[in-house]
């Protein structure tokens, strides 16, 4: 990066800083401060970084994204947000990188349970949010984490304490309608021992240029269960830097279900630390077209004994579009009868589709059950034969083994009203020629 | 129905079948068994359309057409069905689904409205009961993780929703116990009418004891070198295929 780019971000940060929220506390301050000289040090990862070799955000540098906002969030169109508003849950709308109170619903929240927005959190409960904040990942993990810790404007705060169960899913719908507006969010999510949730992030967009940038920091505690769901359907030129980091107690669940869908350049980094006997089952699928770019990085770290993880991520690559999985699981020399699994399978629809694929396994430990596997491939000739055989034609068939592919992800999803949602944004990115949706 | 003359096929530039002849009118049950190698798959995968098969001589009429001009899915619209030796596994894809997007093609072929839902499940669960199928099945993905007597049934399941003209059998009975291949026999035996025919490929006589078929043909180094009744078929099962082979020869 050079150092004119750099200095747009770190001179857009004057005029930012004083407007973002938790000014009078001063250990955020320092928090922030200490990331905005990370950041200013640091600037944006670059292709040198092992990490972020397939993945170039010199895009980003170059051009400058805005923090200062000149829209109204009553100009929102509200037919087009309640497309992607769930039924049946609790729903937190952040509007370019702001809560909005006006389109938020949390009506039947139990008392008990905590769901503000970071704003509301820092105000109301900031020992809590302390307790938490940056807890999960540090500046040092990549300069995309330090930028959020400077740079967050809200986001979402969740604290369901022990042996609460909280019936209704979480949803925060994340939207930016500002062209060229950077949106920084910053969500934290804490389910006490015992506790279950299920909470769902959701990211969309307008059709012009911005960027969005949100770190989630999670805390599962003592068989506590949290499913997470990440819907990221963002405009066809935004960029996404997404970063879910995770930590979790002993006989923990945690499940993730990752969809990414949209944006010209889009990166998630999942990280999980497990600890004795704990599980977490990471499903991922990716769907790219025209000249998308779709990087997904997960990093399972079995730190102690007896946890499993089980992950599959899904890839479908259309025209000239490019994927990336990189996908990391380290056992710890401590980490005796882990059971790992992980599988990445890859699906390329046109020549010119792309996909790096890299799984790594760092095994330190010498009882233990590690597997994992990766495929790239095209369509099974013998199953477009066996569909053309029962009448299908072949194009319908490419359709329908394509759709099929991918629609076991959306599968996995236990909301209904989410898989519906899905189902629609899988179709909508697709060729469906001869698909009937009202027979799926 | 069909009229198989002097069907030469090459896979690569190997001769497979050499000089195949076969007249098989409606109603009529064929079934054609051979050793293996003899060129039997080879047979049912031309008549079914599947690519990598080389025809390089002769013909084959099915209804007055030029079956060897069209693609798959328009021979099985038009009512040429395969029930496949292997049948294939597509996960994300229930049979219930399959089964539907079948059944309006062929409609939609043929110039028909699209089935309606209720007739279509009620006609479905009907023909699941007859084959001893689980209704769970139905909404599963195709052949996913179904044994291999489940497979077979779930085949013969497709030819009694979309009743085809003519049905191709290609070694249905292989891998199935004596009960699961009663079940099955049963299901074609159902299936049997004066306006269909059925072309069975067996490497076994064991499946001709429930079927009985009208002809039974010997397929051996790509052509017939023998045709007879079904007592042709337990002259096999006791003298073996060598036999026939030698006579031909």
């Amino acid at each position: 990066m050079t150092a004119q780019h750099l200095n747009n971000y770190t001179e857009e940060y004057k005029n930012t800083a004083n407007t973002l929220p938790g000014q009078s506390l001063g250990w955020l301050k320092t928090i922030r401060a200490e990331a905005f000289e990370y950041f200013s040090d640091k600037g944006f990862p670059s292709l040198r970084e092992e990490e972020w070799r397939y993945t170039n955000v010199s895009a980003i540098e170059k051009k400058l994204f805005s923090a200062q906002l000149n829209l109204d969030e009553s100009e929102l169109d509200k037919q087009w947000l309640n497309r992607f508003r769930l039924e049946d849950a609790l729903t937190v709308v952040v509007v370019n990188g702001r809560f909005s109170k006006e389109h938020s619903n949390l009506e039947g929240l139990p008392d008990t349970i905590s769901v503000l927005s970071m704003t509301d959190a820092l105000d109301q409960q900031p020992e809590l949010v302390e307790k938490y904040l940056t807890k999960a990942v540090s500046n040092s993990e990549h300069s995309f984490v330090a930028f959020n810790s400077a740079w967050f404007s809200d986001g979402l705060f969740v604290h369901v304490p022990a042996k609460q169960v909280l019936d209704k899913p979480i949803q925060i719908l994340h939207v930016v309608t500002q062209a060229d507006f950077l949106a920084t969010t910053r969500n934290v999510l804490v389910v006490d021992a015992m506790a279950e949730v299920s909470i769902i992030e959701t990211f969309v967009g307008g059709d012009d240029a911005y960027l969005s940038a949100v770190v989630t920091e999670v805390f599962v505690g003592e068989n506590a269960t949290l499913t997470l769901y990440k819907m990221q359907s963002e405009g066809d030129k935004a960029y996404h830097f997404g970063g879910t980091y995770v930590k979790q107690q002993r006989d923990s669940r945690f499940t993730h279900h990752n969809f990414a869908f949209g944006g010209l350049l889009a990166r998630n980094d999942i990280h999980t630390d497990l600890d004795v006997a704990s599980e977490c089952d990471l499903n991922g699928l990716y769907l790219g077209v025209k000249r998308q770019h779709i990087d997904n990085h997960t990093r399972i770290n079995h730190e102690k004994p007896h946890a499993i993880s089980r992950e599959l991520y899904k890839g479908v690559l259309n025209q000239r579009a490019r994927g990336v999985f990189q996908g990391r699981v380290i056992v710890a020399e401590d980490a005796q009868k882990t059971d790992s699994e992980m599988n990445n399978r890859n699906l390329l629809l046109s020549n010119d589709a792309e996909v790096d694929t890299k799984p790594q396994l760092e095994i330190y430990a010498d009882d233990v059950k590690c597997a994992h596997g990766v495929t790239v491939g095209q369509l099974d000739e013998k199953s477009i034969f066996y569909l053309q055989s029962r009448c299908v034609d072949e194009e319908t068939a490419r359709n329908m083994l394509t759709f099929a592919f991918a629609n076991e992800m959306v599968d996995k999803v236990k909301l209904k009203n989410l898989r519906d949602l899905l189902l629609l944004q899988l179709l909508n990115r697709f060729p469906q020629a001869g698909i009937d949706k009202e027979w799926l | 129905m069909l009229s198989i003359e002097n069907l030469h096929v090459n896979v690569g530039d190997k001769p497979i079948l050499k000089g195949v002849n076969l007249q098989i009118k409606p109603g009529e049950v064929h079934a054609i068994m051979g050793p293996n190698g003899a060129g039997k798959s080879t047979l049912s995968h031309v008549l079914s359309g599947k690519a990598g098969y080389n025809v390089t001589e002769g013909s084959v009429t099915y209804a007055a057409e030029n079956l060897l001009d069209m693609d798959p899915e328009i021979r099985a619209r038009k009512g040429v069905f395969l029930a496949f030796q292997y049948p294939v596994e597509i996960p994300g894809v229930s049979n219930i689904y399959l089964l539907k997007a079948a059944l309006n093609s062929i409609r939609k072929y043929q110039g028909l409205d699209e089935v309606d839902a209720m007739d279509f499940l009620a006609m479905v669960k009907d023909k699941v009961k007859l084959l001893q199928i689980d209704e769970k099945f139905l909404y599963r993905a195709v052949n996913e993780g179904f044994s291999g007597g489940e497979k077979k049934r779930n085949e013969i399941l497709q030819a009694a929703i979309l009743e085809p003209k003519l049905c191709i059998l290609d070694e249905t009975d292989s891998g199935l116990d004596i009960d699961a291949l009663k079940i099955v026999a049963d299901g074609v035996n159902s299936l049997r009418s004066a306006e269909r025919s059925f072309l069975m490929i067996t490497h076994y006589q064991r499946l001709l004891d429930y079927v009985i078929p009208d002809y039974v043909h010997v397929l051996a180094h790509g052509q017939i070198v023998k045709s007879g009744g079904p007592e042709l078929a337990l002259e096999l099962e006791a003298k073996g295929y060598q036999w026939v082979e030698e006579q031909a020869a």
